[in-house]
């Protein structure tokens, strides 16, 4: 049994101690969001949030959450009341498969955060854990330009 | 946005000595005798309620048979029909593709998808609007002409008289297309021209279950693949011992894998399988160290062929300049791994794919199951970013094999990153030669090369043999045959774009298909043309650093097509090419393709840093689809085409020993992270009156000639070899 926080309600999940934290959200959690790209922390697609700080789920193991508090895209907005980073991908259509976008989204709501007037360096450094293939990325940074332009107004 | 699809060709075998029984209809098949050509891909699936259908509650749906593979295809086709019909766009809802319900059209490739779909379905919506209104005029008594549509509501001269939602029933689209559809003139176009927001990406923000790795179904068992250690061995024994989870192991000839209840099990249990499984390997792989020489002797044993000829050779020649390139394999690299989900229920198979063509999957599924077509369902679900024949078919013959041993039970299997980057079709490694004569003004007058390569597709459904992973695994297997290229008229293969634009008196242009595969390979974004068109522009430059010339001038004066010189001037333009300064470790260079020399038109100008390695910093792409449909999304992907042609140039490189690929992790395969993205800068050139064309493989080639072309300003050296690091930089082929 695991007990956590995930997206702010509390869940106790009954899993083998050393399941991943991405399969345990994935599997019994239900969630799609953290998407598997290659499990060695070599692209960001499975990134969330720990104590809000950015962590590979694909290598983290679910116990290590226990207590804790985990954030995935799903708890960043809803369609209906979406993260200002959300809505920002979707004004500059900043993605094409958009495999990579679920945990680009954690990463940079986890910058803006901490840094809310990030310049474009320092937003490149803070995606640079993720990949992504469709060559989005300079739209990706737009976005995350534009959502910390919304959330200072 | 114009077929922004991508990887590779419309293809039909070359080899094919019969055809196959499926997977081939709406390429081979077509029309009765007689019949009238219509547009696309209706010509072969001809009736209209394969392409759409009308509901009583207010919305069309459309079903095409092209796929969405990160390109916006389903958000195009969603326009033009919202257009012809006259609905809101909010009303129409394209289904993805099942073999054998949707319209058959073949492989999502090539950049064909607007051509073939968006070109059928803007004439199936017209026709179909146009029947719509004969029998509400035939009902009403108003002639055709009177009637309006307004949403989806007809109105006569005094007010609303029917609607497509109240006629949804009567079955007025079960007929086939008619030759003749107004299509609307390009002026009254109000939502195809437009970038409405892609359809998709509003799941893909907030983490919704859209990608066939979210399918759940009940009782779903997770599946794993113990791959063999090297190619080609061959599994000898397997050591008895326990597993997790209850997970139970699938054996056949050489194919192994694994079925749990939870990934995690499933994960483990193969991971204490491949410990306890014992292989026989061989090498079976060339030395990559000396990859240009191996394909230079294997030529000598290949297939040479004439892929264009005209003129005669010159009598007198001033200069005459003789180069070679080469290229490595390139590996798809998609961010998400390839998965499938499979269930049997009695003999009848089902799978969900993101596949690039379901009927041809359908077809190589059956083949290497031994079944017949009929019995195979292909259900199309979005997949990671697509760029060519990757993984998604071999994966889900891998799903279909797993679960056979659990009849009724659906199975998914997902591939590890190890398998994505180490046991996909890999883009063909290259050799070309080129010989180039100049008169005394530096004006070309002869062109002759040589591309040397294996075949760049070996897509399923297209031969009598299956052509995925596992079938050359199964306990009685399948020859794996060498790749073919499809014909020039569909672009080609390894040839493609290795006939020059430019205008040139005498051309001879071969090719040699090797006939040793040692490494399987298939089509990637732009096939051939990522080493061609570097080439050809390499060429360019230096006989006009050898005229004296600026390239952009050279290029010009040996240019007819005014779309060509239009793009090149385009991006000239934007990147200020007359008025750039030379700064000490900066350049620039330029490069321009007509992709496929037929289809979009790109030219890029890109800027380089050579530090302890090289950098792109900027890139100035201009381009031309013809018709945009959503030009937002054209430039997104010319603006992706153009970032991957950057992370080839600079970065990528499929390694291996004599038995296995290693660079089947992100360390050993990497591509270009956002810290070393460059700016990139869009312009497309509208021509609303023109065919559409497709946008996502166009600007990837001349991005690669253009960051050698800045390589050399920067260094005064001309890359030789792909990518463009400091050791190939440094070697030379
Ligand atoms: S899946 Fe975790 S970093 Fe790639
Ligand atoms: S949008 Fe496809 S990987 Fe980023």
């Amino acid at each position: 049994m695991v007990q956590f926080t995930l997206n702010g309600a509390a869940v106790t999940l009954d899993i083998p101690p050393d399941t991943s934290l991405l399969h345990a959200l994935r599997g019994p959690a239900g969630l799609s969001g953290p998407r598997f790209g290659c499990g060695t922390e070599g692209c960001g697609a499975c990134m969330v949030l720990v104590e809000g700080v950015p962590a590979y789920a694909c290598t983290l193991a679910a116990s290590a959450c226990a207590g804790k508090s985990v954030t995935t895209v799903e708890g960043l907005g809803t369609p209906d009341a979406p993260h200002p980073l959300q809505a920002a991908v979707l004004a500059e259509q900043a993605g094409q498969c958009g495999y990579c976008l679920s945990g680009i989204l954690v990463s940079a709501a986890a910058l803006l955060a901490k840094t809310p007037d990030p310049d474009e360096v320092a937003i490149r450094a803070a995606l640079d854990p993720h990949l992504c293939r469709c060559g989005s990325h300079n739209r990706i940074v737009r976005a995350v330009r534009r959502a910390a332009r919304e959330m200072a107004a | 946005m114009s077929a922004p699809d991508r990887g590779e060709p419309e293809a039909r075998s070359e080899t094919r000595p019969h055809l196959p029984s499926s997977g081939f209809t709406n390429v081979t098949g077509g029309p009765p005798p007689g019949a009238p050509k219509l547009p696309g891909s209706l010509n072969a699936n001809r009736r209209l309620s394969q392409w759409l259908a009308f509901h009583a509650d207010g919305r069309v749906t459309i079903t095409p048979g092209k796929v969405e593979i990160g390109q916006g295809i389903l958000t195009t086709l969603s326009q033009i029909a919202a257009e012809e019909l006259d609905v809101a766009l909010s009303r129409v809802t394209a289904r993805a593709a099942v073999a054998p319900e949707a319209p058959d059209e073949g492989v999502t490739s090539g950049s064909l998808s607007t051509q073939d779909s968006g070109s059928a379905m803007r004439h199936a919506c017209a026709a179909a609007r146009g029947i719509f209104l004969q029998v509400v005029a035939q009902r009403t008594g108003i002639p055709v002409e009177d009637i309006t549509v307004d949403d989806g509501i007809f109105h006569g001269p005094a007010g609303p008289i029917g609607s497509y939602w109240a006629l949804a029933d009567a079955a007025l689209l079960d007929c086939e297309a008619p030759a003749e559809a107004r299509v609307k003139p390009a002026a009254a176009r109000r939502i195809a021209g437009t970038s409405v927001p892609r359809l998709d990406l509003p799941d893909k923000v907030f983490g919704a279950a859209r990608y066939v790795h979210d399918l759940r179904l009940p009782g779903m068992l997770h599946a794993r693949v113990v791959r063999p250690p090297s190619r080609g061995a061959a599994l000898t024994a397997l050591r008895e011992g326990p597993l997790p989870g209850e997970a139970r192991v699938v054996r056949g000839g050489s194919f192994l894998a694994v079925l749990a209840a939870t990934e995690w099990d499933a994960e483990t249990a193969a991971a204490r399988l491949a410990a306890r499984a014992e292989w026989a390997e061989r090498d079976t792989l060339p030395e990559q160290a000396g990859l240009p020489d191996w394909l230079r002797e294997a030529a000598m044993r290949g297939e040479r062929s004439e892929v264009a000829a005209r003129g005669t050779p010159p009598a007198t020649v001033s200069r005459r300049l003789k180069r070679q390139f080469h290229r490595p394999y390139l590996a798809h690299a998609s961010i998400g791994t390839s998965c499938a989900v499979a269930r049997w229920q009695g003999e009848a198979l089902e799978v969900w794919s993101h596949s690039q063509g379901p009927y041809n999957l359908r077809a190589d599924l059956a083949k290497a199951l031994r079944i017949p077509d009929a019995r195979v369902t292909v259900r199309h679900m979005e997949g990671a970013g697509c760029y060519g024949h990757n993984g998604a078919d071999d994966v889900a013959l891998d799903a279909a094999l797993a679960a056979r041993a659990v009849p009724g039970t659906p199975v998914r299997l997902l591939w590890s990153r190890a398998e994505e980057l180490g046991w996909a079709p890999f883009s063909p490694a290259m050799l070309v030669e080129i010989e180039a004569d100049t008169d005394a003004q530096g004006r070309l007058l002869s062109w002759r090369s040589h591309i040397i390569s294996n075949g760049h597709s070996s897509r399923p459904g297209r031969a009598p043999e299956p052509t995925l992973l596992a079938a050359s695994m199964l306990a009685e297997p399948f020859p794996v045959k060498p790749s073919i290229n499809p014909p020039m008229a569909g672009g080609g293969g390894a040839p493609r774009n290795g006939v020059p634009l430019y205008a040139i008196p005498h051309l001879a242009i071969e090719t040699t298909r090797l006939l040793e595969m040692p490494i399987r390979t298939s089509a990637l974004r732009g096939l051939g043309a990522t080493l061609n068109v570097w080439s050809i522009e390499s060429v360019m430059d230096e006989l006009a650093e050898a005229a004296g010339e600026d390239p952009l001038a050279y290029r010009l004066r040996h240019l007819e097509d005014p779309r060509a010189i239009a793009v090149l001037e385009r991006a000239a333009e934007l990147a200020n090419w007359a008025g750039r300064s030379k700064r000490e470790g900066w350049g620039m260079g330029l490069g321009m393709a007509r992709y496929k020399n037929s289809g979009a038109w790109a030219a890029v100008v890109a800027e380089i840093e050579a530090r302890e390695r090289i950098f792109c910093r900027r890139l100035w792409v201009a381009g031309d689809v013809g018709e945009t449909v959503n030009p937002d999304g054209a430039a997104n992907q010319y603006e992706g085409g153009a970032i991957h042609g950057a992370s080839v140039a600079l970065l990528e490189q499929v390694r291996f020993d004599r038995r296995r690929v290693t660079s089947d992790n992100w360390d050993a395969y990497p591509i270009l992270r956002f810290s070393e993205v460059p700016e990139v800068t869009t312009s497309l050139i509208d021509r609303p009156d023109q065919p559409f064309l497709g946008a996502g493989e166009a600007a990837m080639a001349p991005t690669i000639a253009a960051i050698a072309g800045g390589i050399h300003d920067a260094l005064g050296l001309r890359p030789r070899a792909l990518p463009f690091t400091p050791e190939t930089l440094a070697a030379g082929i």
